[in-house]
């Protein structure tokens, strides 16, 4: 067999997805946004808690949509990023001193470069090894932030005990759900700023390496740069949840952000629909309540429940909650018209 | 000197273990066109039926040769039931699927053996190779079954009908379906024999590692490295590369300071990536070219 011979012809890294059904429509969009807004005036500060980390996850959720549904890579790294913007942010915050406002944008910035620089290898490999490197990548990070080089900043094995921030100008609220209103307010900008990005010039291109790679480097995109931004700009937005993580959680240590963490976000991804922005928010609402359902049916069996709940999602709706989404709107629409 | 020769010594030892998953990892990929995740699972899993069969008394190369008929039927099992269905979705569809399995028989194995250490046999023994201090029978023998089964699939695949139809199946499905190949079941075949090279490569490296349901993590990743050195889709890249893995982790173990036990896994993530970014095929790799 010589190497000319030697042709393959792929299957799609992921489903194409029209780049019309990537958002909400302003309704939908207006009914979800107030039932945020309202639900934590109604409960109690443990459910508070939990829908902040349910915010948190879906904005990693979200980071890694953009990079596979948007670009069609894989990453099953993206615990690492969170791990590194919740160290950041962490170390900013009780070594330096510095505000917890302030440190989101650092701990972006510190993962977009992180992102970026580990997109360029990224390049030689597509779809299962990019799986299996920053598969790779996910399992090494623990072991990184133990290494007793750095134990100084970020305190080894016992990691770091971070402060909750109170309410500024003496609002009458809770911490926890003062933290909630400013984790919703920043998971809306990153949203709108997603669908932006997407619907721009630079998500077209993204979209067209994701359809067919060598089509869209005939057409004069330049593959290996929008490939690396669409790493940074995922590992960047992973980095800002992975911030806010530590600060909701008040703790960052390494066996906190294991392999786990990293599947946990790609099932997430999945069950949302891949591609499907909003769909990061049922994704995260999966990765967050069912583990509780799962461990509820059998404790010991919660990774088999787990895995059979996903075989199930890929059989009977391989688009995950996009599906779910708009097939209730066909047959409301089918009810109305009766 | 003596400490380098030593540490070489060594290294190959520990190197047959990676060689021996880097195999599996390669032998699938040339089968089926894809890469499990849930290989080193599928491998602890069966690692756990021979140690079974032995706690139940069946002496061991009885235990053996069962394993390697349970792998290889339960690797067909799982390809028509999963895999077979799915088989014209996305390769995103593949790794949830992947996800699914290896999530499944980790806490099926966790639940039926729980997460205690086990002793596992060695059929070679563990005294001292040839006088040697830094190489133990087991791992000479490792060694030997390493290479006897690099030659077994090496003729397998250039020398038998069928093993010649896999591979076309495997590499221009299309045209192998017109001459009259079943690809359908070349694929569940695949996955059968890769299942039952798991096994092997699960039953040797059992002795040295421990029998546990997380034994493999790590393996994997070294297997994974080894196959990439050595180039993806070479066998006798997979081998080498493993060996080659084997005595770099030794040696920098030795020679840096500050490198131990804890930064196996980032030695093998900057190995990954070191030869992504200066030779992308690996050692022994072809180029491949892909069409529109």
């Amino acid at each position: 067999m010589s190497a000319a011979e030697d042709v393959a012809t792929d299957h799609a890294a992921v489903a194409a997805v029209p780049k019309k059904a990537l958002a909400l429509g302003p309704a939908a969009s207006l009914v979800i946004l107030l039932l945020l807004i309202a639900t934590p005036l109604f409960v109690k500060n443990f459910i508070i808690f939990q829908m902040t980390m349910w915010l948190i996850y879906a904005i990693a959720v979200l980071a890694l949509n953009i990079l596979t549904g948007g670009s069609g890579q894989f990453s099953l790294g993206q615990s690492a990023f969170y791990a590194l913007g919740a160290y950041t942010s962490a170390i900013l915050m009780e070594h330096f001193n510095v505000n917890y406002v302030l440190t989101l944008p650092v701990s972006g910035a510190v993962c977009f470069l992180a992102g970026y620089l580990f997109g360029k290898p990224a390049l030689r490999l597509s779809g299962i090894y990019l799986a299996l490197a920053t598969f790779a990548l996910a399992t090494a990070m623990p072991q990184l932030l133990k290494l007793g080089v750095f134990e100084h900043w970020t305190g080894g094995v016992q990691g770091l005990v971070v402060t909750k921030p109170d309410a500024p100008f003496a609002l009458p609220m809770s911490q926890d759900m003062w933290l909630y209103y400013f984790t919703l307010a920043i998971s809306i900008g990153i949203y709108l700023a997603s669908v932006n990005l997407l619907r721009s010039r630079s998500g077209r291109a993204m979209m067209a390496i994701r359809d067919n790679e060598i089509a869209a480097s005939a057409m004069g995109v330049d593959v290996a740069l929008y490939k690396t931004l669409a790493f940074g700009v995922s590992a960047g937005i992973t980095g800002v949840a992975g911030g806010l993580g530590a600060i909701a959680v008040q703790f960052v240590a390494p066996d906190g952000y294991t392999i786990t963490l990293a599947i946990a976000l790609f099932l997430g991804m999945v069950v949302g629909g891949v591609g499907w922005l909003p769909g990061s928010l049922a994704g995260s609402a999966f990765i967050v309540f069912v583990p509780n359902i799962a461990e509820g049916i059998s404790k010991g069996l919660s990774g088999a429940v787990f895995g059979i709940i996903l075989i199930v999602i890929i059989f009977v709706v391989p688009h995950g909650a996009r599906q779910v989404a708009y097939g209730a709107q066909h047959l409301i629409g089918k009810l109305r018209r009766n | 000197m003596e400490l380098l020769t030593n540490q070489i010594l060594a290294g190959i030892a520990t190197g047959a273990i990676y060689a021996c998953m880097a195999l599996a990892v390669v032998m699938i990929y040339q089968a089926i066109d894809h890469l499990n995740f849930a290989q080193g699972e599928m491998a602890m899993f069966s690692t756990f039926v021979a140690w079974q069969l032995m706690q139940w008394g069946v002496p061991y190369w009885g235990a053996f040769i069962i394993t390697l008929a349970f792998s290889f039927a339960g690797g067909v099992v799982i390809e028509r039931a999963l895999f077979k269905p799915l088989a014209k979705a996305p390769i995103l569809t593949h790794v949830a699927g992947f996800i699914a399995l290896y999530a499944i028989i980790n806490s099926v194995a966790g639940l039926t053996w729980d997460f205690t250490i086990k002793q596992f046999p060695s059929p070679f023994g563990s005294s001292p190779f040839l006088g040697s201090q830094l190489i133990s029978t087991h791992q000479a023998g490792m060694i030997g079954v390493t290479l006897v089964l690099l030659v077994l699939l090496y003729l397998f695949f250039q020398y038998t009908r069928i093993g010649l139809a896999m591979r076309a199946a495997a590499t221009m499905p299309e045209s192998a379906r017109l001459v009259g190949i079943n690809t359908s079941w070349m694929i569940a075949l695949g996955w059968g024999m890769a299942a039952a090279i798991g096994s092997i490569a699960g039953m040797l490296i059992a002795p040295v590692v421990f029998l546990e349901p997380n034994m493999m993590g790590g393996v994997l990743i070294y297997g994974f490295a080894a196959a990439v050195l050595g180039g993806l889709t070479s066998p006798f890249g997979a081998v080498v590369g493993g060996f080659l893995v084997g005595i770099f982790e030794n040696l920098a173990g030795t020679y840096i300071p500050g490198v131990g036990n804890e930064l196996k896994l980032p030695i093998a993530l900057a190995l990954i990536i070191t030869v992504l970014v200066v030779k992308p095929n690996g050692l022994f790799g072809r180029a491949i070219v892909k069409r529109v």
